[in-house]
């Protein structure tokens, strides 16, 4: 008892678990199936919904045990390949990270020296102001028709509203961070005649680095969340054109499958970033 | 004036904002001999800190210049050394990645090994043998100062500017490293412009200490010279030497009511800055004043 009153951690991990099995409960509870038999079907309604919908013996929202045994299905086999509408959610998530991670890139490797160049210049600031912040509440897949017509490749064109998503918080992250350089620091570089190239990798970049982090945090959440949206617009491949094809499928399951992924995922590429920022992370 | 000294300010003004302001400081002329330790002495707002900056060639002046080895200082350089008041490390760095960045700044050519045997040198110098890996956050505030000199005396400086560097110190850790910059510029001949607004700090450290009036428009009223000899002075017993006292007085006196007044003390009189009054106070506790000898500049 002594250790569950000391640690807040466990307790709090106690807290979770208890929290998990309540909800689990109320849902088993909430879905379970019905013993009256329901009235008779139509047969060929009953051929097209599936025999336990139709009549009724089962609500069509799944148990907690039917997602368990679905979730264990995809993990046992996350990679397989059955036709162009029938693939492993592993190879799903796997071309959703695909876009994010490359439309992420591309964006941090077009803000991140942008935004030093609006940091460095208080003219570059106020020219380029006016265009970030118009740009920057347009929700991305606002992009999409656009990307579609100009590009007019589905894929390249999901890459490029990850990319447009994405390029906002980090370049404003790094524009601030740069521009926010103690004075101190600079002269310091000043007094020890070191030039323009040696101050901005040696003294602004790492004093910057915990902003342009942040930054790119932020980035990485918005473009997991959008990614899901863009492929269900595009379709083909993806986490989120699965969670569409599912929904047309009408399999609950499969979909609640997917969000608990998607989910998990999302927190991996949060908490990546999250101990990458705390490496360049100085105390002062 | 026979020999130009190292740095020689001459005619230095400074104006913040439209020409027409009234100047912080102007007609600022003084001169610092090689080996010397200089101390500026005021109340805040006069200037002081700006005037230590254009000698780092961190701001310039509205007027005049700053000649060192007979050329205008037109920007930062690597002969003159700056020990800021907030230590300005770069937290990111150990006290080695500190110390390293400037000596590779020095010497652009050495290699690694070479620089860090040299940092390592100058990190014992200031006492912080062992903290060589620590961050500047795990450092006291004693430690970051040390480090921030380390780091000025490491690119070996013709000159070392100092901008109140013990001032955020508490003052035992202050008296500390007090002696061990006097020690450190004895060993190393070094010449240094220090501003202060203590006036045992100046007594202990300076040779030369020059007093200034209250902006704006402030000037440099007189220069103090130490008679005390630095072999003389110790932090522990100065207040015995026969000559603390008259020293003393004579700048409290100075920074209490004539940094005040010093517009009405020189009317009608030949004040002229560019040939400033060089007092000795320390000289008249010892001798009459009757006997001292007509006042000129010491050069």
């Amino acid at each position: 008892m002594a250790i569950l009153k000391n640690s807040l951690g466990l307790r709090a991990g106690l807290l979770s678990l208890l929290i998990l099995a309540a909800i689990l409960g109320l849902w088993q509870i909430a879905t379970m199936p019905t013993a009256a038999s329901g009235p008779a079907v139509d047969p060929e309604y009953a051929k097209l919904v599936g025999n336990a919908a139709a009549t009724g013996s089962k609500a069509a929202l799944p148990t907690p045990a039917d997602i368990g045994a679905t979730i264990w299905g995809h993990l046992s086999d996350p990679f397989y390949v059955r036709g162009s509408n029938d693939k492993g959610i592993g190879i799903q998530l796997a071309y959703s990270l695909g876009r994010v991670l490359l439309g992420f890139g591309l964006a941090a490797l077009a803000a991140v020296p942008l935004g030093f160049l609006i940091g460095m210049s208080p003219l570059v600031y106020r020219a380029l102001d006016p265009f970030i912040q118009i740009l920057k509440p347009v929700s991305p897949l606002a992009w999409m028709p656009l990307a579609l017509y100009t590009i007019k490749d589905s894929a390249i064109s999901s890459i490029f509203v990850i990319f447009i998503c994405s390029v906002w918080p980090m370049l404003i992250n790094t524009a601030f961070g740069v521009a926010t350089v103690r004075k101190e620091w600079l002269n310091v570089a000043r007094t020890l005649e070191v030039g323009p190239f040696r101050t901005a990798f040696k003294v602004i970049l790492p004093a910057a680095a915990p902003t342009i982090m942040t930054g790119m945090r932020i980035s990485i959440g918005i473009a997991w969340l959008v990614i899901v949206a863009a492929e269900m617009l595009v379709g083909g491949t993806g986490i989120g054109y699965f969670v569409w094809n599912e929904w047309n499928n009408l399999s609950i399951a499969n979909i609640v499958t997917a969000i608990l992924l998607i989910g998990l995922v999302g927190l991996a590429l949060d908490q990546g970033l999250a101990r990458i920022t705390r490496l360049v992370t100085y105390p002062e | 004036m026979d020999h130009r000294p190292l740095i020689s300010v001459e005619g230095l003004a400074r104006r913040f904002g439209s020409t027409g302001q009234p100047a912080v400081f102007e007609n600022i002329w003084f001169g610092i001999d090689k080996g010397e330790f200089c101390c500026l002495i005021g109340h805040s707002g006069c200037g002081k800190t700006t005037i230590l900056n254009v000698l780092a060639g961190l701001d310039s002046p509205s007027e005049g210049a700053v000649i060192v080895d007979n050329r205008e200082i037109d920007g930062p350089s690597l002969d003159r050394a700056v020990i800021f008041q907030g230590h300005a490390l770069l937290p990111w760095l150990t006290v080695m990645g500190n110390i390293a960045f400037a000596v590779s700044s020095r010497w652009p050519s050495w290699d690694r090994a070479k620089v860090q045997e040299h940092a390592r040198r100058f990190i014992e110098l200031v006492g912080l043998k062992g903290a060589e890996n620590k961050r500047p956050a795990q450092l006291s505030g004693g430690m970051k100062q040390r480090v921030g000199i380390a780091r000025a005396l490491s690119i070996q400086p013709k000159m070392l500017l100092m901008d109140e560097p013990f001032s955020a110190l508490d003052a035992l850790t202050r008296g500390m490293l007090q002696d061990e910059v006097l020690r450190i510029c004895a060993d190393t001949q070094q010449t240094v412009f220090m501003i202060t607004h203590d006036v045992d700090e100046a007594i202990l450290l300076a040779d030369k200490i020059v007093l200034m009036t209250n902006g704006p428009g402030a000037k440099i009223a007189e220069i103090v010279v130490n008679t005390m000899p630095r072999g003389e002075r110790h932090r522990n017993d100065l207040h015995r030497h026969p000559q603390y006292y008259a020293i003393r007085n004579h700048l409290v006196e100075f920074l209490v009511n004539r940094s005040r007044a010093f517009e009405q003390e020189i009317e009608g009189t030949a004040y002229d800055p560019r040939r400033l009054k060089v007092v000795k106070p320390g000289l008249s506790a010892v001798n009459p004043p009757a006997e001292i000898v007509p006042l000129r500049h010491a050069q």
